[in-house]
């Protein structure tokens, strides 16, 4: 048996490597079941996401105009998912992490430590923990910063962080120019304000005043 | 140089006849391996270079250091990695089982396939089309045309084997149960956690992807063929079969289920993070048999470590291998986690193991076949030298180096201080590595040389080729 063909194939081969699977990567999916998958268009009825696509489109309403038109929840879901097709395919995955640990202090840095119910959703397709981060961990970064603020840092990251190793993603302006973020722009940073857009304390070190309320005139 | 790593006649391959390796084929493989791991190299000079930010092409999509990061990684997995497997299993296989492979013209179709699969997946990827899976960034429209190709391999491979009557020698044991196992791996780290199941339990798959891809892919094959060349090599059989026995089976049951532990902390819950480290530690009691059972075999003869390259390739990378693992039995531990997971000790970590263990085998391969494949002994064995001790010394330094940035990392994120602080922090170390990373580059732009040199020597005319090996 443990020099025989069939039996390197069948219980080497396939035998383990099934043990291993069903106890490994059965036993999450059967915990997991019954948490239900979130739809693209579901976290786009986020307010605080809302916001935040409705600010790009003041910010930058001729870009916003020219690539997405209307800051309407469908075309919030369209960046979305380019966005996180962005992220996927620029590698930024590979030095930033998306979930926050129990210990060396991580949820005093970034927030609420990581649960299930945060990546059963379509854009984590597969799931991007990550496993190095050479920047910060970016599942709470969403409404940290303002969206000029990401603009200008993916145009250029050392302009605001001076010893940031961050390349430049100049690709994501049109004419060079970090005030014209193009649909990719747009997109990537609708992305990552989304991320921990889901939690109560988004943004974490800022009081959340809906846009509604900030372009009121206060003596009306 | 010594008579085992100059002698071009091959007195056992005039016993089993002519015809019976592909030799044409295992010299294309090796020549595209290279081609790939120059590639590779360019990546990760790329992304050194940015971390400290001396990149002199910033600002161009193509050449973007983030997505040549995963063409690095890529390119060392299938294009390297892989082409050298397929090479030396074109060298070991018929060999071992005195049986040509099921067909010749399949075996060309398989290597332009494997070359147009991976050459397709580092475009994809330069071109931002990478998958989100760690290892596994082939763009997903070529996963099904990979997937088809490693069964090729598989066909193409195990007819011979299952056509051997009487016991199987150990190193066929590895190959076979990889054939196995690599298909199964890469059809379920690139398909299930794409389309089949999101967040925590894709989370799950793809730690087991991760791991397997090294675990059942890389391990089996790379020990399946130390099996093969060392005996061979040292001219005596493997110390003690029962060792071997346990090794294999140890290694077929425990390194499956080591996945989770790629992502300890996270909402994997804890009990299957337990289980997955348990096993890693019971793997490293597996893996000391093995080591055992290597010195057992060279013991007596430990003088080829000097004197015979290949030997002193594979040793230098079995003694690695061991520290590897014995730093794998303690960093994956909670404890050690806390510390230095995200830091660059992964890193340094991950380094050791790709290129200070399974490269390191296979240049000793490569060492031990050029000169038979050319039917020309090497142009100089002093390149020979500088070759292993360029890439010995780079690799030593990379790895302390990224070990101690991974500590620094770990307490400055621990510490609460602000990020910039971990990053100004970790500058002197990644200055240290892209040193070490250039002494890597230079032993392997003197591997070439003298490869070139070597097969100009080959192409001349017979009278001077004979002259040459009997010199």
């Amino acid at each position: 048996m443990f020099e025989s063909k069939s039996g390197i194939l069948l219980i080497g081969g396939l035998g383990f490597f099934l043990f291993a699977f069903l106890s490994n990567g059965l036993v999450p999916i059967l915990l997991y079941r019954h948490l239900p998958e979130q739809t693209v268009a579901e976290l786009a009825e986020n307010q605080n996401l809302i916001y935040q696509f409705e600010d790009l489109s003041v910010r930058y309403p001729e870009q916003f105009e020219k690539y997405y038109g209307e800051p309407n929840q469908e075309n919030l879901a369209v960046a979305l998912e380019l966005g996180r097709e962005i992220y996927t395919a620029e590698g930024c995955w590979h030095c930033h992490s998306q979930f926050v640990r129990p210990v060396s202090n991580e949820s005093v840095r970034w927030g609420k430590v990581a649960s299930s119910d945060e990546y059963q959703n379509v854009l984590q397709r597969p799931v991007l923990w990550g496993t190095r981060r050479v920047g910060p961990d970016l599942s709470r970064e969403g409404g940290r910063r303002g969206n000029d603020w990401q603009a200008l840092h993916f145009f250029d990251p050392p302009l605001l962080s001076p010893s940031s190793p961050m390349p430049r993603y100049t690709w994501f302006f049109d004419e060079n120019d970090p005030a014209k973020p193009n649909k990719r722009g747009l997109a990537i940073i609708t992305y990552v304000q989304w991320l921990g857009s889901w939690l109560e304390q988004y943004p974490l070190y800022e009081r959340f005043v809906p846009l509604k309320e900030q372009m009121q005139n206060p003596l009306e | 140089m010594t008579e085992m790593t100059t002698r071009t006649d091959e007195s056992s391959a005039d016993a089993i006849g002519p015809g019976l390796v592909e030799e044409r084929l295992v010299l294309w493989y090796f020549l595209a391996a290279l081609l790939y791991l120059f590639i590779s190299l360019t990546g990760g000079l790329m992304m050194a270079l940015q971390l400290v930010q001396w990149n002199p092409i910033s600002g161009n999509e193509y050449f973007s250091p983030g997505r040549w990061r995963m063409v690095h990684t890529n390119a060392i997995a299938y294009g390297f990695i892989a082409n050298c497997f397929l090479g030396a299993l074109h060298w070991a296989i018929p060999r071992l089982t005195l049986k040509p492979v099921l067909s010749r013209p399949l075996s060309y179709f398989i290597f332009v396939a494997w070359q147009i699969v991976v050459l397709s997946t580092a475009i994809g990827i330069i071109m931002g089309q990478a998958q989100g899976v760690e290892w596994g960034e082939t763009p997903v429209w070529i996963d099904p045309l990979a997937l088809v190709g490693l069964a090729l391999v598989a066909v193409n491979f195990m007819a011979p084997i299952v056509r051997t009557k009487g016991p199987l020698y150990v190193s066929l044991w590895y190959f076979m149960a990889a054939f196995v196992w690599t298909f199964l791996t890469y059809a379920m780290g690139n398909f299930m956690p794409q389309y089949f199941v999101p967040g925590t339990s894709a989370g799950a798959i793809a730690g087991l992807f991760i791991h397997d891809l090294v675990g059942l892919f890389v391990t089996p094959l790379a020990w399946g063929l130390m099996y093969y060349f060392v005996p061979i090599l040292l001219k005596k059989p493997i110390w003690s079969h029962g060792l071997s026995l346990v090794g294999f089976w140890g290694l077929a049951f425990f390194y499956p289920l080591n996945g989770i532990h790629h992502f300890l902390y996270t909402p994997i819950p804890d009990f299957l993070e337990y289980g997955a480290i348990v096993s890693t530690i019971a793997v490293e009691f597996v893996v000391t048999t093995v080591i055992i059972n290597f010195f057992g075999t060279i013991w007596g003869s430990g003088r080829a470590i000097i004197t015979n390259l290949p030997i002193r390739w594979f040793y230098t990378g079995m003694v690695l291998y061991f520290v590897t693992c014995a730093q794998c039995a303690m960093q994956v531990t909670h404890t050690f986690q806390k510390l230095i997971h995200f830091s660059d000790w992964v890193v340094g970590h991950a380094h050791l193991v790709m290129f200070g263990v399974f490269s390191m085998w296979f240049f000793g391969m490569m060492t031990y076949l050029f000169p038979r494949l050319l039917k020309q002994s090497w142009y100089s064995r002093n390149l020979c030298e500088w070759h292993f001790w360029l890439s010995l010394g780079g690799i030593f330094v990379m790895f302390i180096d990224l070990t101690l940035a991974g500590v620094f990392q770990g307490f400055y994120w621990g510490s609460l201080q602000p990020w910039e602080a971990s990053v100004e922090g970790s500058f002197p170390f990644w200055v240290v590595r892209l040193f070490a990373g250039l002494a890597i580059i230079a032993g392997q732009v003197v591997f070439v040389i003298n490869l070139w040199q070597t097969w100009r020597l080959s192409r001349r005319p017979v009278e001077s080729y004979s002259v040459a090996a009997t010199a």
